[in-house]
């Protein structure tokens, strides 16, 4: 065999330079073949298999369920912390019709009195045609206030950051218009913040629930398609690899799987929220998206909801790349482990 | 370079798979281990490539006791001894070439540095055509020779062959050993474990037989 007797051809790689004298003769000369050329070295880690196709997948559809969710708390937060808004944003004094009380007379002088406070915007006197409007649901039309003892609304904005003191504006107009009545909404906000409150809270559950899925699935997906590179590990760590080299490779390899699958899932997952947005805006007034508004609030994430789903993105991609990093290290201790306790072996035949 | 001293070694609460051994295994020495299957030869080879540690007795490798080395160090110490696997370990998914370099590539070197070596070393095993072919379409000798060349990489000082002939005709069995021979006559120490009567008649070298987890050595 003419190839295995050049020792001079090796002389580069092997232990020692070789011995004078050596027994095997040069083959004859032949024609100079031209020489091959290698192929770009291709990494340690097959690129793509099953199990990392399979894993990148995984990871794309936990981070677009990730990203929904933390959108939709989002959404939730914002409508929730605007129908609280809305509604304390007004107080109303009412004032009952009573025999002998010039109502309008009345109502300039609850709102005039009214806006004597700080704290308070504007005041707006709801004029006959607008109680009228009102009352349209449960008295049909072409009412005639004056024939029924209805009461009347003055509506007061005030300033949410620095509300007015209800309780001295509401005994001055006690002793101003005994009729007048101020509903400062407390009950409605109070109900309305509890709910709000609950909703965030549900949403937040949920968030972590799903984060907690998400981290689970993705921490033990990583790990079922590092099972799958065990020989490699094991060639490396024989072949004189130091741990931390193999733990690189890997980890290198897991971040592109999963910065590959968590971008993907959150993209798509900013690209529903952004065209439902589109969507809404450009329906505006249809009966379909009043109906859609009316349950979900606007489709708007904001920008916080965009920097979160950028940061589920890149709290998978770490995870992954972590959990990538600790199987390989712990793989290699379970070499190591097996080494120093042979009970432990794996499989290997003892012949 | 390689002692143990009454090295004894038992799986769990079983009975002593090797027992008792004490031999040295010089610089450029060459020996066959052999003996009949499950007397102990793979699990000898593992403790001297440090894959196992004994439960008694005392391996002094390089100059150094094995129970005294770090974790950390022992990569470095492994990357003084080659060793063929009896299944190869080839990894598929890299050429010849690539598999051949990856002793190199795990050190941090560079590609360029090495290219010529490594392909000076893949004439040498004959398989200078076959460069840039996976292993799944490597014969078995070829795929025997690949794992050689991937073990004399990086220059052993000790060369470690679990039945290197095991999966290969007479011929190629063969030239293996013609290769092993050469190997040793350029100073590197070697260890081949088989059972291959055959094999071992065609050298006049050290045996090192295993029977029933003993040792003995006959010059």
């Amino acid at each position: 065999m003419n190839e295995l007797s050049r020792p001079k051809a090796a002389k580069a790689a092997l232990p020692k330079a070789p011995s004078k004298g050596q027994p095997q003769a040069e083959p004859a000369k032949q024609p100079r073949r031209a020489e091959m050329k290698v192929r770009p070295t291709a990494p340690i880690l097959p690129p793509s298999n099953i199990q990392g196709n399979a894993l990148m997948v995984v990871i794309a559809i936990m981070a677009f369920l990730a990203c929904l969710t933390f959108g939709a708390v989002t959404m939730v937060r914002a409508t929730a912390s605007s129908w609280q808004s809305q509604i304390s944003r007004e107080i109303t004094i009412q004032i009952k019709p009573e025999d002998g009380l010039d109502m309008d007379a009345a109502l300039k002088k609850a709102r005039d009195l009214a806006l004597t406070f700080v704290g308070t915007r504007e005041g707006t006197i709801m004029d006959e045609n607008a109680t009228a409007r009102l009352l349209e649901p449960w008295l049909g039309t072409g009412l005639n206030l004056a024939d029924l003892p209805v009461p009347r609304l003055v509506i007061i904005t005030i300033d949410e950051q620095n509300p007015p003191d209800f309780n001295g504006m509401r005994a001055q107009l006690k002793t101003a218009i005994p009729q007048a009545f101020l509903d400062d909404h407390r009950t409605w906000v109070d109900r309305l913040v509890s709910m709000a409150h609950t909703t965030v809270l549900i949403g937040t559950g949920v968030l972590v629930l799903v984060f907690t899925a998400m981290i689970l699935t993705v921490v033990f997906a990583t790990r079922g398609a590092l099972s799958g590179n065990r020989h490699i590990v094991e060639v490396l760590h024989f072949v004189g690899a130091e741990s931390s080299f193999v733990a690189n490779e890997f980890q290198k390899h897991f971040l592109k799987i999963s910065i590959k699958g968590s971008a993907a899932g959150g993209a798509l997952a900013a690209a529903l929220f952004a065209a439902a947005n589109i969507w809404q805006s450009n329906s505006l007034a249809t009966p379909e998206s009043d109906q859609a508004t009316a349950l979900f609030g606007t489709f708007t994430i904001g920008v916080t909801g965009y920097l979160g789903i950028f940061a589920t993105i890149i709290i998978i991609a770490l995870l992954t790349t972590l959990t990538a990093r600790f199987t390989v290290m712990r793989t290699i201790d379970e070499i190591d482990l097996v080494r120093s306790d042979p009970a432990r072996s794996d499989g290997l035949s003892a012949s | 370079m390689i002692h143990f001293e009454n090295v004894g070694l038992r799986y769990g609460m079983g009975p002593e798979i090797l027992r008792d051994m004490t031999f040295d295994i010089p610089k450029r020495s060459f020996q066959f281990l052999t003996g009949p299957s499950g007397a102990g030869k793979t699990t000898l080879l593992r403790l001297l490539f440090m894959s196992l540690h004994p439960t008694r007795g005392i391996i002094h490798m390089f100059g150094r006791d094995l129970s005294q080395i770090p974790r950390g160090e022992l990569p470095m110490l492994r990357r003084r001894v080659g060793i063929v696997f009896q299944d190869f370990r080839l990894l598929d998914h890299l050429t010849t070439y690539e598999n051949v370099a990856l002793p190199l590539r795990v050190r941090g070197k560079e590609e360029s540095s090495y290219r010529n070596d490594v392909l000076e070393l893949l004439k040498w095993v004959g398989l200078g055509e076959r460069i840039n072919v996976l292993p799944a379409v490597l014969s078995g000798g070829e795929k025997q020779r690949a794992a050689i060349a991937r073990a004399l990489m990086d220059r052993p000082e000790i060369l470690l062959a679990d039945e290197p002939t095991g999966n290969v005709d007479p011929p190629m069995a063969r030239r293996l050993l013609n290769l092993f021979l050469e190997l040793n006559r350029l100073g590197t120490a070697v260890v081949i474990a088989t059972h291959d009567l055959a094999l071992m008649d065609q050298v006049d070298a050290r045996r090192m037989i295993l029977t029933e987890g003993r040792l003995d050595l006959y010059e």
